[in-house]
């Protein structure tokens, strides 16, 4: 009986107390195939608050959307002059940091909640953390770390790091939908889409979803080939080689 | 119109890549040259990571060069034994190349080496080429021959002991220098990531005084046949040849080679010589300015390994 009352109270304790807010996400499209003409792409992500019926509901809500693609290991290395010539002096290795990173609000993440609550969550690309080897170390460095800026930036002009705070559109009060842009050089693999909901400078509610970026139709067939028979693929490509040059020297003999 | 490649991961204008493609073809076809040393950094300052672009290269090199390699078959202005002779040389400077490379890259400093031995390379190449040329073209005007083939000029090469007879190229020289040649050719290709047809080339003029007419045949057979291997030895270790990105610069390639043969053949030779040399020494010039000059970004990421 004792037993069954403890069990009662750590329930009541664990239930959603704290989070009367629910969030319901979905993407337009969980797959992106990457074909012959593919460009680059804009998903949408559309979602409602069912909102807790205590709350004002005007205004009330922010939304920050995190979107990271396969983990990737990177070097950073800056250039100094030695001996007249330009030459890597010093790198840094960014250990297992996304490839891809979309950070989408509707409005500056400053606004959203105080800075303390947007470092604990790693809300924003200044407060993501982008693990580093420093020595034998791991650890981020602060958001004005010279290799980390001038990581992020050059990510940044490939366009595969990004943050919008237009990017979050409430259409009513609980109704938002986001655009998430996949560019052409978009890594292939899973995306992990973070969804987490704001009130009043405090986190009432998280989801998360994936989406894939996959290869398709010739591209797949080619990346497969040249991943899994090295060998055969490679005398495929020379004898392709060949076989243009010869037939190119048939069409244009004038002798 | 942009086509997206399956191993570089990225869209390209089509049509760009076929101009590239033709306008370096024409450039090989005319000189017999793969035009590797061209290709390569046009297609990494478009964005193709370099790896793919040295691997894919390789492919249009070959595909280039036979398509040379046929015309010239055709005229007779291929040495057979002399490019065999270069080639099983060839091949053990390649494998030590290929050892020095992964030294290097252990060291973290191969980025450096590559640099520096494109400008050294390019540049006194492109220079000796220069001068050499100009010379032969002012002993034209004041009425001398041009050619440097007079009867009885033998330098120290020609003192060397075994000597064979290459008949195509009517040459009567030692073995040790052209196995030499073949060996840096294997060498140096290996370690830059290039054909080396612009170093062969007058490598055998300049030292075997093989006649203008045999040696770019020749040279375009040893290129084919390297790049070719190149190409396989690529797709298998590394899998990164871009199959479709090769297509479409073999198609343009192939077609530049063509006119560009028949171009070459309505210059004087003198004068083909000044133009590439020219040519490399520009492109040497070109990769000085880049290693001397303040970067626009001091700093870049190189991708390690991802999961």
């Amino acid at each position: 009986m004792i037993a069954r009352i403890a069990l009662v109270c750590a329930l009541m304790l664990a239930a959603p107390a704290a989070q009367a807010e629910r969030l319901v996400v979905s993407l337009s499209n969980a797959r992106v195939a990457v074909t012959s003409n593919f460009v680059g792409e804009n998903l949408v992500l559309f979602g409602t608050v069912q909102p807790d019926p205590g709350r004002d509901l005007l205004g009330a809500y922010d939304l920050v959307v995190t979107v990271t693609g396969p983990r990737e290991t990177l070097r950073t290395r800056r250039k100094g002059r030695v001996l007249g010539i330009f030459v890597n002096v010093d790198s840094r290795e960014f250990v297992r940091v996304p490839s891809y990173l979309a950070i989408l609000t509707d409005r500056p993440v400053g606004e959203i909640a105080a800075l303390a609550i947007l470092r604990r969550l790693q809300v924003g690309m200044d407060n993501f953390i982008l693990t580093q080897r420093v020595g034998a170390d791991f650890a981020d460095t602060v958001s004005d770390d010279p290799f980390r800026t001038a990581f992020v930036r050059l990510k940044r002009q490939q366009n595969l790091y990004s943050q919008s705070d237009k990017a979050v559109t409430f259409l009513t009060p609980t109704v938002f939908r986001a655009s998430v842009p996949v560019p052409a050089n978009a890594p292939t693999g899973l995306y992990g889409v973070d969804v987490k909901l704001f009130a009043n400078g405090a986190m009432t509610a998280r989801t998360t979803t994936t989406f894939a970026v996959t290869k398709a139709g010739v591209e797949q067939y080619v990346a497969e080939a040249a991943q899994d028979n090295g060998l055969l693929y490679g005398l495929a490509t020379m004898s392709m080689a060949l076989a243009i040059g010869w037939l190119a020297s048939v069409a244009f003999r004038r002798d | 119109m942009q086509v997206y490649l399956p191993i570089a991961d990225l869209p390209v204008n089509i049509f760009l890549v076929l101009g590239m493609g033709l306008a370096v073809g024409f450039i090989s076809g005319m000189f017999g040259i793969g035009g590797g040393f061209l290709m390569t950094p046009l297609l990494i300052f478009i964005g193709i990571p370099p790896a793919v672009s040295v691997a894919s290269v390789a492919s249009h090199i070959a595909a280039s060069s036979f398509t040379g390699a046929l015309t010239y078959w055709r005229r007779r202005a291929i040495d057979v034994s002399l490019a065999l002779m270069l080639l099983s040389a060839g091949i053990i400077g390649t494998a030590t190349g290929v050892w020095l490379f992964t030294m290097l890259r252990a060291l973290d400093q191969l980025d450096l080496v590559i640099g520096v031995s494109y400008v050294t390379l390019l540049t006194v190449v492109g220079g000796l080429m220069i001068n050499e040329s100009v010379r032969a073209e002012l002993r034209a005007r004041r009425g001398m021959p041009a050619t440097l083939r007079r009867p009885g000029s033998h330098n120290w090469v020609h003192g060397l002991p075994l000597k064979m007879r290459f008949k195509r190229s009517k040459i009567y020289v030692s073995a040790i220098p052209v196995w030499g040649i073949g060996f840096i050719i294997g060498f140096v290709g290996a370690i830059m990531g290039i054909g080396g047809g612009f170093l062969l080339v007058p490598m055998l003029i300049y030292f075997l005084r093989v006649p203008t007419a045999t040696v770019i045949g020749t040279s375009m057979v040893l290129t084919l046949i390297t790049m070719a291997s190149a190409t396989v030895m690529h797709a298998v270790t590394n899998h990164l040849v871009d199959a479709i990105l090769a297509l479409v610069l073999m198609a343009g390639g192939v077609v530049g080679a063509q006119f560009g043969v028949h171009t070459g053949h309505k210059i004087r030779p003198e004068r083909l010589r000044l133009m590439l040399g020219l040519l490399v020494f520009a492109v040497g010039v070109r990769f000085a300015y880049e290693l001397v000059v303040t970067p626009d970004d001091l700093y870049s990421l190189r991708h390690v390994s991802s999961e």
